[in-house]
């Protein structure tokens, strides 16, 4: 590690929580239905859209009605993307010819993107046309982001409402989420990237004559548009095979550094979105801090491991960390903290491939999806995940003191605690379940590319990211067969919506509440004490649940490669 | 449920004339006008034609030029377009090696790699960036360190001295931008662009 790692690690860290109070208070603006200063122009198209969908901004909706629209959009987001797949070869902006998507990995996919994996089992310059690209998979980053979006702020009414029998309405919060949020930073986002080299170009691959006299075709497309949403919406599926280690998805340390900054952006935004709605902006600082401390974790740990190397490479004499799978322009401070970042979220971008990571450093991205995406987290998906762990929490403090637990003024009885365990259940129910499933499967194993404990954690990775929408991969594992294509879209499905569902649930038991005023026997939430709690209940979930598969895949790897590099030193 | 079809299917197909073709159509053609090089990919001509992409690396075996990072690239195989071959610095096909830190055809890679490179300029360490292969296979830098270590093997090629290669390699070096975001790097095309444009002036 060097000091200057540490200083850009911080330098990114300065930026977020610069972003945090000022997106934070715009955002509350645009979902409070108040004025902004996009809304002479936003305005009328957002009015609009209403009519023509004849719905309106006073249509308040009950919880059950607002998950319904949630599934109802999807479902058909899922068959418009599946079809446009499978009609690539006829539809336009296909310069390179590409063919149909096959039938299982285009069910993958279209899973994949709408609910915010963005996993990737085909490689995007070799698969998927243009049009695909634009209007089938950037549309649902925009829209599985608005989802995501949509549905942390109807929890947040359930928080801030009293006796209130509804949530919200879906339309309104979607539509608004996509044009005052997502879409105007991300053609800020776009243009920045053109500058820093991104292209931005329908027209077909380019073939060069190198140096040396060999032909290179240098594949290119309308790349800037789409990553500023990929990263933005922590959706992370790239344009490029490589995603952002691509020089063109990412071409300099600056690219990387905004990037990073647009992944967090909207989540950490939110957190300060949460304190406002519920009147106090140090409830979301709280919950803020929380993320913090597990964030600043995870980076020492991966960077750690990462910046002292592979012992079995230096036992044949050459120095330094660990730069397979590395690029040179972001070395090893840049590519650690962006797996952790892309992991924290639910982006699964990648700068650099994690199944080359050191044991150890390949660890922390397991760790930080399967603790359910919730230190910054997908936007929309890492608030409502934490707040489903600050019901745990505070509900664990309740026991502690025997009283029953409030949480910002409303009472958290049984019902909100059994939905909230529900929901954190499903998450390891899928990563391990289908890990264990495919690691007996022989068709399954066949797809490992590394041998012994590595390749374990190629599976318990491959269901991990997909259960917990995040998208990156240990990608030396072959996903594209009939069983990874079904079974991690099972497991993304599963992830995603049994989730989300019983989230909203708890947003409309506890939008029906009153607010009990704050006695001297309530919890304080929005300090130190409250922040180790939470802490400590994530930990201790998480590290029950994963503890035993993790040693199974990179603790042991781990020792096994320093005792390999013992004997042979 | 019959209520929320409308609007799900009205406000799909307006987010995706939105978001699907007017943003990217919109994005293509701003950029086209402010940063027409770039959004192109950022193409090098020489007389007339096209070189190479400066963002993207590209293959470098012979003697006379610095090479860049191993690459793990593959393209289809010639003989049976079913099957996948190496083909480093392939353009269209971007991607690491995958193995994993543990796994002995890793190991067994990195020291052939640095066997070979050992032999070109015996009794220096050999740089770490040139036995690893990056994340994309197309990047276009390596380290500094990694340049200097190919100076003696150049400029035997190419019959220069040593010193005058070493001071257009240090001329290439790109810095941290603003002396902490990013590492130190060079870019292995522009370098050897420069080397071939100096020996043909």
């Amino acid at each position: 590690m060097t000091v200057n790692g540490w200083l850009q690690i911080a330098l990114f860290v300065a930026f977020v929580l610069a972003l945090t109070r000022p997106l934070g208070g715009y955002m509350t603006r645009v979902f409070t239905g108040e004025r902004t200063w996009l809304s002479p122009v936003l305005g009328p198209v957002e009015r609009g859209f209403y009519r023509l969908a004849g719905t309106s901004e006073r249509e308040d909706q009950h919880w059950l009605a607002y998950v319904v629209a949630m599934l109802v959009f999807n479902a058909a987001g899922f068959l418009l993307l599946y079809g446009l797949q499978r009609a690539q070869g006829m539809l336009p902006f296909n310069p390179q010819g590409m063919g149909a998507v096959p039938e299982t990995l285009a069910f993958n996919t279209a899973v994949s993107f709408v609910t915010n994996t963005n996993w990737q089992n085909y490689g995007g310059e070799g698969t998927m046309s243009y049009l695909v690209q634009m209007s089938g998979l950037a549309v649902q980053n925009f829209l599985s982001a608005a989802t995501g979006i949509a549905l942390a702020v109807a929890l947040i009414r359930g928080f801030a409402r009293r006796e209130a029998h509804a949530i919200g309405n879906f339309w309104v919060d979607m539509t608004r989420a996509t044009l005052y949020v997502l879409l105007p930073i991300s053609i800020l986002l776009a243009l920045f990237l053109v500058w820093q080299g991104v292209p931005q170009t329908l027209g077909p691959s380019v073939e060069a004559t190198t140096l040396e006299g060999a032909r290179q075709v240098i594949a290119l497309g309308p790349m800037a548009s789409q990553i500023a949403i990929k990263m933005l919406g922590t959706n992370g599926g790239g344009f490029m095979n490589a995603n952002a280690a691509h020089p063109f998805e990412n071409p300099t340390a600056l690219s990387n550094l905004v990037q990073m900054v647009a992944i967090f952006a909207i989540g950490a935004a939110l957190t300060n979105v949460f304190g406002r709605m519920v009147g106090n902006e140090r409830q979301g600082f709280a919950i803020l801090a929380a993320m913090g401390v597990l964030f600043a974790a995870g980076v020492a740990a991966c960077y750690a491991s990462e910046a002292s190397g592979n012992p079995l490479v230096h036992a044949l004499g050459i120095a330094g960390g660990n730069m397979e799978g590395k690029e040179v322009r972001f070395g090893i401070a840049l590519s650690s903290l962006f797996a952790v970042v892309t992991t924290a979220a639910s982006c699964g971008a990648v700068n650099a491939m994690h199944d080359s990571f050191t044991a150890l450093g390949g660890m922390i991205p397991i760790i930080n999806m399967e603790l359910g995406e919730i230190i910054v987290g997908g936007v929309g998906a890492g608030l409502y995940g934490i707040l489903l762990f600050v019901v745990i929490a505070v509900f664990i403090a309740g026991l502690m003191v025997g009283r029953t637990p409030e949480y910002v003024g409303k009472k958290i009885e049984a019902r909100e605690v059994k939905l909230a365990l529900l929901a954190l259940l499903i998450l390891p129910l899928a990563m391990l379940g289908f890990t264990a499933i495919a690691t007996v499967l022989p068709s399954a194993v066949a797809s490992i590319a590394n041998p012994g404990p590595h390749g374990f954690s190629e599976i318990l990775y491959a269901y991990t990211s997909a259960a917990a929408n995040n998208g990156s991969a240990f990608a030396g594992l072959t996903g594209n067969t009939d069983w990874y294509n079904v079974t991690l879209g099972i497991a993304m499905f599963v992830g995603r919506f049994l989730m989300i569902v019983p989230a909203v649930a708890i947003a409309g038991s506890l939008a029906a509440k009153k607010t009990v005023p704050a006695s001297a026997g309530t919890l304080p939430t929005d300090g130190g004490l409250f922040v180790g709690l939470l802490v400590g209940a994530i930990l201790v979930i998480g590290g029950l649940t994963f503890f035993p598969a993790l040693a199974l895949g990179p603790i042991v790897e781990h020792f096994q490669i320093l005792a390999t590099a013992a004997h042979s030193g | 449920m019959l209520k929320q079809i409308r609007p799900a299917l009205v406000l799909l197909v307006l987010f995706t004339l939105l978001t699907g073709l007017a943003y990217p159509l919109g994005m293509t053609g701003l950029a086209a006008v402010l940063f027409p090089q770039k959004a192109a990919g950022s193409l090098v001509m020489r007389d007339g034609t096209v070189v190479g992409s400066a963002l993207i690396g590209q293959n470098f075996a012979g003697e006379a030029y610095f090479h860049g990072r191993p690459s793990a690239t593959l393209g289809p195989d010639p003989a049976d377009p079913s099957k996948s071959v190496a083909a480093p610095y392939n353009a269209s096909n971007s991607m690491g090696s995958n193995l994993g830190p543990s796994n002995p055809a890793l190991i067994d890679r990195i020291k052939a790699e640095k066997d070979a490179l050992a032999a070109t300029n015996p009794g220096a360490a050999v740089p770490m960036d040139l036995v690893t292969t990056s994340g994309s296979g197309l990047d276009p830098d390596i380290s500094p360190e990694a340049a200097f270590f190919q100076v003696p093997r150049v400029a035997k090629a190419r019959g220069m001295d040593e010193a005058v290669l070493r001071a257009l390699v240090a001329a290439h070096v790109d810095g941290r931008l603003f002396g902490i975001i990013g590492e130190p790097r060079v870019n292995v095309f522009a370098l050897n662009l420069d080397l071939d444009r100096q020996a043909g002036g």
